[in-house]
């Protein structure tokens, strides 16, 4: 007798599939926002199977703060030329050159903020009425609250005390002229499910993300890693470790953790194992108890 | 060895008081599904606030709003994973004013949690929430009596409890309903079997729930399956593909299987059922699949593909259990868009049936107007006709949302009677 229940990545790999199809069924001119992290790559992976066997109806987007990996830059081409998609960037340093936005100073300076206004910006300019990202639930306690389909007011802002009630699985993406929506296809997944899945179906990501020898620096419990844009304290030293990268976002302000972990297995034996949120390595999060909160209501991703 | 295993979605109803933080809060903990980060965050926040040792509550703590006022105002989804399952909380506030938040996080649930204090018994808010369980049709429900170590751990006062609770749920529409007397503070019957209860002889809140069958849970008997879109690659080899893209609703679809497609009428067979993987024989709920008919026939999103000896009922005159979700009270004779599988139309509350007094559960019939949270029987009218099922028998298929044109808020959400 064949069993009629589906396993429970099965089950998440449906309920996205579902969402990005009803994305692309109630929206004009959706795309994915793609940062070249595993949760962004994920989410285009299931954008092909959604879609299959025609090609990903709606193009990438990218919002690129010039402080990038260049290990993701080269895969995020890489991808677009596979996929035969359309790539359109937001660029941080333009947004600066244009006075639009102002760099921070100091030590822990991050262009982290600085995506917000590139980020709404590209929305307006190219007219998306739906930016569908990799956020998930898990991953923060502002996140727990977002839903599937989460409307932004016409200054891009998250209003989180008055979002649209979300049953069953009857989305809501009505909106005025100027307003625009979040999608959110994996809300439901964690980082084991997403790295679990990862392996299941081989998916290619960058490299950054299993062990590898790398030049870096001990900040506040976590290796940063060198750069161009590092301004190195007096007391600091730039070391060789083998690291590797549980989260990717700018190259100033994601802190690697020391493994050996250089294959799938290892890196989903190794997320098992962890007693600390992915997140924890990242100084954007660490600022303030609502950090997070506070640029999401802004228009954060 | 995980892959097998299914996925489990539960709500909790309760207030802060029932200690439903504490509880999630300690199912987490135990199942080891906190991290070393989180843990040191609530450890600081508990003494900063000159809590005793670590406050299991505030690991449950969400938007600024709802630490500052020690209330959870939203629905938040909650995740951990054992050995056996994956399971997805919606840690839903208790107070009536939130009903609506209520109802929503029990739209999905497969198991109701409902909390009671074992100092109070059974309450008006026990009654709602029971009231929730059996209107949304979560097929199992799961009694916490809490704080037993405030009350001796005494049975006599758990099983009076179990006849209080009998007493109000024999009105209601819950079959599979299960209690556990349990101390979410110390610990006892959540993940851990209690040892100052001996004479309970049933398994802990956790393995209760990894070991629940579900997989009935979902219709397997009304092939139903709404098409979301149709996907045309009209690629050099693709060139004449044709897939309908959707989730099954419910039932089973099997290749060669004779379809009728609804409202046109129009019946075909299936030709195939394909994924990303390939071809496939069978496709059942809640698989997400493109289908393809032997014949030519217009389909379009909104359309609903069916098996031509088991067919819902089309019609445009639908009766509903209507819950209220916004600020702004219904209009008499508005239009709305309804919302119902993927078919979008316009519809009107012609007439309120009755509306329910969620305190006593009576019938009130000389107040007409829906607010906020209110839950009434209504009939509405649509612009063309829907093709539904009654709830009872199939959630999907009998669920609708309204959406009001004006503002394009989620207004209210309903039940097919």
């Amino acid at each position: 007798m064949s069993k009629y229940y589906l396993s429970y990545l099965d089950e998440l790999e449906s309920e996205a599939i579902f969402i990005l199809r009803e994305v692309w069924a109630q929206f004009q001119n959706p795309v994915i926002l793609f940062s070249g992290g595993k949760d962004s790559i994920l989410v285009t992976h299931l954008a092909k199977k959604a879609f299959h066997p025609a090609k990903i109806p709606f193009p990438l987007m990218h919002v690129d703060t010039g402080h990038n990996f260049p290990e993701t830059i080269q895969f995020r081409d890489d991808i677009i030329k596979e996929l035969g998609v359309e790539l359109i960037v937001g660029s941080v340093q333009e947004s600066i050159d244009d006075g639009r936005v102002t760099e921070e100073k100091g030590k822990n300076a991050t262009r982290n903020a600085l995506q917000i206004g590139t980020l709404l910006d590209a929305i307006e300019l190219n007219k998306v009425d739906c930016a569908i990202g990799g956020g998930r639930r898990d991953e923060e306690k502002a996140r727990a609250k977002e839903r599937f389909f989460s409307h932004r007011d016409d200054f891009g802002q998250w209003d989180p005390k008055n979002q649209r009630p979300e049953l069953w699985n009857l989305f809501n993406g009505k909106h005025f002229q100027g307003e625009h929506f979040r999608a959110f296809p994996i809300s439901n997944w964690t980082e084991m499910d997403v790295w679990n899945y990862i392996k299941r179906e081989n998916i290619a990501i960058p490299s950054l993300y299993f062990a590898h020898e790398r030049e870096v620096v001990r900040r506040e419990g976590t290796w940063i890693p060198n750069s161009e844009f590092l301004v190195l304290e007096e007391d600091e030293k730039v070391e060789t470790k083998k690291i590797r990268f549980r989260t990717l976002g700018d190259i100033t302000i994601t802190g690697g953790d020391e493994s050996d972990a250089d294959t799938l297995q290892k890196i989903a034996d190794e997320v098992a194992g962890m007693r600390q949120t992915e997140r924890g390595n990242r100084s954007d999060d660490k600022r303030s108890e609502s950090a997070m909160e506070d640029r999401k209501r802004q228009g954060y991703f | 060895m995980l892959d097998n295993n299914q996925l489990l979605r539960f709500t909790t109803a309760g207030s802060v008081d029932d200690g439903k933080s504490t509880l999630i809060g300690r199912l987490l903990y135990d199942s080891k599904s906190i991290f070393e980060d989180q843990l040191e965050a609530i450890a600081n926040t508990s003494k900063k606030r000159g809590h005793d040792g670590v406050d299991l509550a505030l690991f449950t703590d969400g938007l600024r709003d709802e630490r500052e006022q020690g209330i959870t105002i939203d629905v938040a989804y909650r995740y951990f994973t054992t050995p056996k399952r994956k399971f997805i909380i919606a840690d839903t506030p208790g107070h009536i004013q939130y009903t609506r938040n209520m109802v929503t996080g029990a739209s999905t649930a497969n198991v109701a949690t409902i909390l009671i204090d074992a100092r109070h018994g059974v309450i008006e808010q026990t009654k709602r929430h029971a009231f929730i369980a059996s209107l949304l049709q979560i097929p199992h429900v799961i009694v916490c009596v809490n704080k037993m170590d405030l009350v001796d751990f005494s049975e006599e006062v758990f099983n009076n409890i179990v006849r209080q609770f009998e007493e109000i749920s024999s009105k209601m529409l819950v079959t599979d309903v299960r209690f556990i007397p349990m101390s979410a503070l110390i610990g006892d019957n959540v993940v851990n079997r209690s040892e100052n209860m001996p004479w309970y002889q049933g398994a802990p809140m956790l393995h209760t729930l990894e070991t629940m069958h579900i997989s009935s849970d979902i219709n397997k008997v009304d092939a139903r399956f709404p098409v979301q879109t149709v996907i045309r690659p009209q690629s050099e080899s693709h060139r004449d593909y044709r897939g309908y893209a959707g989730r099954v609703a419910s039932g089973v679809l099997r290749k060669g299987d004779e379809i009728t497609v609804m409202p046109s009428g129009f019946t075909s067979k299936i030709k195939s059922i394909d994924t990303f993987e390939g071809e496939i024989k069978e496709a059942f709920a809640p698989m997400s699949v493109s289908i393809t008919l032997e014949d030519d026939i217009d389909i379009s999103r909104g359309d609903m593909i069916v098996r031509s000896n088991n067919t819902p009922e089309a019609s445009q005159d639908i009766e509903v259990m209507l819950c209220w979700l916004n600020d702004a009270p219904a209009r008499p004779r508005a239009k709305y868009t309804i919302k119902h599988t993927s078919n979008d139309q316009k519809a009107m509350i012609k007439e309120v049936v009755y509306k329910i007094d969620i305190n006593t559960l009576g019938r009130i019939s000389d107040d007409k107007n829906l607010g906020m949270n209110d839950i009434s029987k209504v009939k509405i009218r649509t612009t063309k006709p829907l093709m539904v099922d009654s709830y009872r028998e199939n959630r999907v298929t009998g669920s609708i949302i309204l959406v009001d044109d004006a503002t394009n808020e989620t207004v209210a959400a309903g039940m097919v009677v």
